[in-house]
């Protein structure tokens, strides 16, 4: 494929030739490619179709404003989307912050200072880490995390109680998940720039420390910035882990050692639940699934977006 | 005159404790990214501690064996003996997981593969070859519940499958089959084409060609992405749990008849790690052990073939 010239094309493609089978197999293949593009349109139809249900009777502007999540209450319900959007947002955050500075150290400390022998070691490890099932991370997280944050709480002045289920746990588990995420793509990115920027660098007398973090850095910043946005937005679909950690209760509080809900768990609330089709609960869950879709949509859309626009061709 | 050489002189003077500082710097920064390397690794040996330490003295044969209850004192080991319904264990959930697999196994080698195939051998380079490839790697940032949603609205409920094995498999064929393209497109890539050259000017057809010479060579690297595919679907919950898993299940599901109730490993993890009881905890850490064993061998599996049949590793 690297050839300079293009290699003749010798397939008799545009013949007649060949058996039925010969001629057929482009179509079929061709059918089976268009299966994904027919997965996007059903998600869309689907969660629209859902969604619109949902908002024949509840205004969107409710939805999108109200501080209060009660869908199923008997008398009275209320469907503000804000405290389980708020939850997700806890969990994003908090995630993020464990994520983004231990998976960035991670990447210069493997692309640009481990010996070979160490990151043929360390690779792999953090990649086991991303194969691990959600649900053992939340396992982990309310057998492991919440009781060492549980005990800290009386030693360490600034950690308030926890509750049985806390946000900071379900951040802590979500933000281990997807350190190697940011950190084998920003890996990836670093690799790529080549050895003579580093080399002008060292020549003008920098130590490694200044060409890691004044040459490297910014020349895969791009790649760095698409590796954070995947990770968010990961983060933000993330559904077992916070379902077990963090809790059912939706509630906006600015303590991330209460119990909340995101819209993950909500979704998963309702369908353990017996939601009977058409009831408001049942539609509720395509309005969140949409409102989900389109925040990570748009984050996916937007990584690769700073990838192609922002990508220094190192050919 | 004389200043210039003053000045000279100034700027060439050695500041020993500046380069020291920057030294000093460099290594501060090099152990902090150790340290950030080590987080890593250190999360993972404390999660497998956590799992095992939980799981050990529960993990027994009777678990592996026999079906589950709802009563935890049948999970432990100590009260087997004098138990009139037989200990509890999550076989039915092993063998759902299992069949669950092999049928997301075969619909992802069709498709997969087959759009794989399309993209790398067939597709001109047009606006829609574009737009499929582009919606390929959206499709794999799409959360997985979302996906659980689409099984829900489409095979459960339009194309009443009901909660059934094979709407489970449908829908974890669709989360995976971004991945398993993508992987097999890469495969197909490294089949270097003076090989499709020879092959053309033996006179084979396009079909024969990719048929005889181009996926015989791929057949490795695809089945090393497949497996490793397949095993993130037998650990995904959230679809399976918005089609409809089922949990407490006393008999595994039929694969000739894909269409009764289902249940699967993550998913009754899930119910065993929500409920109450203290003892719970150690069931579901058992129930973990059981699916990282699995996870294990088929990870396993797929680095044998990578390493056996791919010499550029």
């Amino acid at each position: 494929m690297s050839t300079d010239t293009e290699p003749m094309d010798l397939s008799r493609d545009g013949n007649d030739v060949g058996t039925l089978g010969d001629r057929l197999a482009r179509y079929i293949f061709f059918a089976c490619a268009f299966v994904t593009v027919a997965t996007t349109l059903a998600i869309i139809v689907v969660l629209v179709d859902g969604a619109f249900d949902f908002f024949s009777q509840v205004s969107l502007v409710e939805f999108f404003t109200e501080t209060n999540w009660s869908p199923r209450a008997a008398d009275d319900p209320s469907f503000g989307v804000l405290p389980l959007v708020w939850g997700t947002l806890m969990i994003t955050v908090g995630a993020a912050l464990i994520a983004i500075p231990v998976g960035t150290l991670t990447a210069i400390y493997l692309s640009e200072y481990a010996d070979p022998r160490v990151r043929k070691v360390a690779k792999p490890t953090l990649e086991i880490l991303a194969g691990i099932p959600t649900i053992v991370y939340g396992f982990f997280a309310i057998s492991f995390i919440t009781p060492i944050l549980q005990s800290a709480s009386g030693q360490i002045w600034f950690i308030p109680v926890p509750d049985t289920f806390n946000a900071a746990a379900g951040a802590i588990v979500v933000g281990i998940m997807i350190i190697p995420m940011v950190s084998s793509i920003s890996e990836d990115a670093m690799s790529a720039v080549p050895d003579s920027l580093r080399n002008a660098a060292y020549g003008l007398g920098a130590t490694k420390f200044e060409v890691s973090t004044q040459v490297v850095l910014p020349a895969s910043l791009s790649g760095i910035m698409a590796a954070y946005i995947l990770a968010i937005s990961r983060a933000i679909g993330e559904t077992m882990a916070v379902t077990l950690a963090a809790g059912a209760l939706p509630q906006m509080t600015s303590n991330p050692f209460e119990e909340i809900q995101t819209m993950t768990a909500y979704m998963v609330e309702i369908g353990t639940g017996d939601a009977s089709v058409g009831s408001i609960g049942y539609q509720s869950l395509f309005a969140i699934g949409l409102t989900l879709f389109v925040m990570t949509f748009l984050m996916n859309v937007f990584s690769m977006w700073i990838r192609s626009r922002y990508r220094e061709e190192y050919q | 005159m004389s200043t210039q050489t003053a000045d000279e002189a100034d700027e060439f003077e050695f500041d020993e404790s500046a380069v020291k500082r920057k030294r000093q710097l460099g290594k501060v920064f090099l152990g902090l990214c150790f340290a950030a390397t080590m987080v890593g690794v250190v999360a993972l040996i404390a999660l497998l501690y956590d799992v095992v330490s939980e799981a050990w003295g529960w993990l027994t044969w009777e678990f592996l064996t026999y079906p589950p209850s709802q009563v935890v004192e049948h999970y432990n080991p100590a009260n087997y003996g004098d138990l009139p319904t037989g200990p509890g264990g999550m076989y039915p959930m092993i063998v759902g997981s299992i069949y669950l697999i092999i049928l997301t196994a075969i619909f992802t080698l069709f498709l997969g593969v087959g759009a794989a195939i399309y993209l790398e051998e067939y597709a001109p380079d047009s606006l829609l070859t574009r737009f499929i490839e582009a919606n390929i790697s959206n499709l794999a940032g799409v959360p997985s519940i979302v996906y659980g949603l689409l099984g829900l609205a489409v095979f459960v409920r339009a194309m009443q499958t009901g909660a059934s094995l094979i709407a489970g498999a449908l829908t974890l064929t669709l989360l995976i089959l971004p991945i398993v393209i993508v992987q097999s497109q890469e495969s197909l890539r490294a089949v270097p084409d003076s090989m499709r050259q020879a092959s053309y000017g033996a006179g084979a057809t396009k079909w024969q060609t990719i048929r005889n010479v181009v996926l015989p060579e791929a057949v490795p690297g695809i089945m090393t992405g497949i497996i490793l595919s397949l095993s993130r679907a037998i650990g995904e919950t959230a679809p399976i749990l918005m089609v409809g898993a089922a949990t407490t299940l006393f008999a595994p599901p039929s694969l000739t008849d894909p269409s009764g109730p289902f249940g699967a490993m993550p998913m009754q993890i899930f119910e065993w790690a929500k409920l109450p009881e203290e003892n719970f905890q150690h069931v579901a850490a058992a129930g973990i052990v059981v699916l990282l064993t699995l996870l294990l061998l088929m990870n396993a599996v797929a680095i044998y073939i990578r390493n056996k049949y791919d010499p550029r590793g």
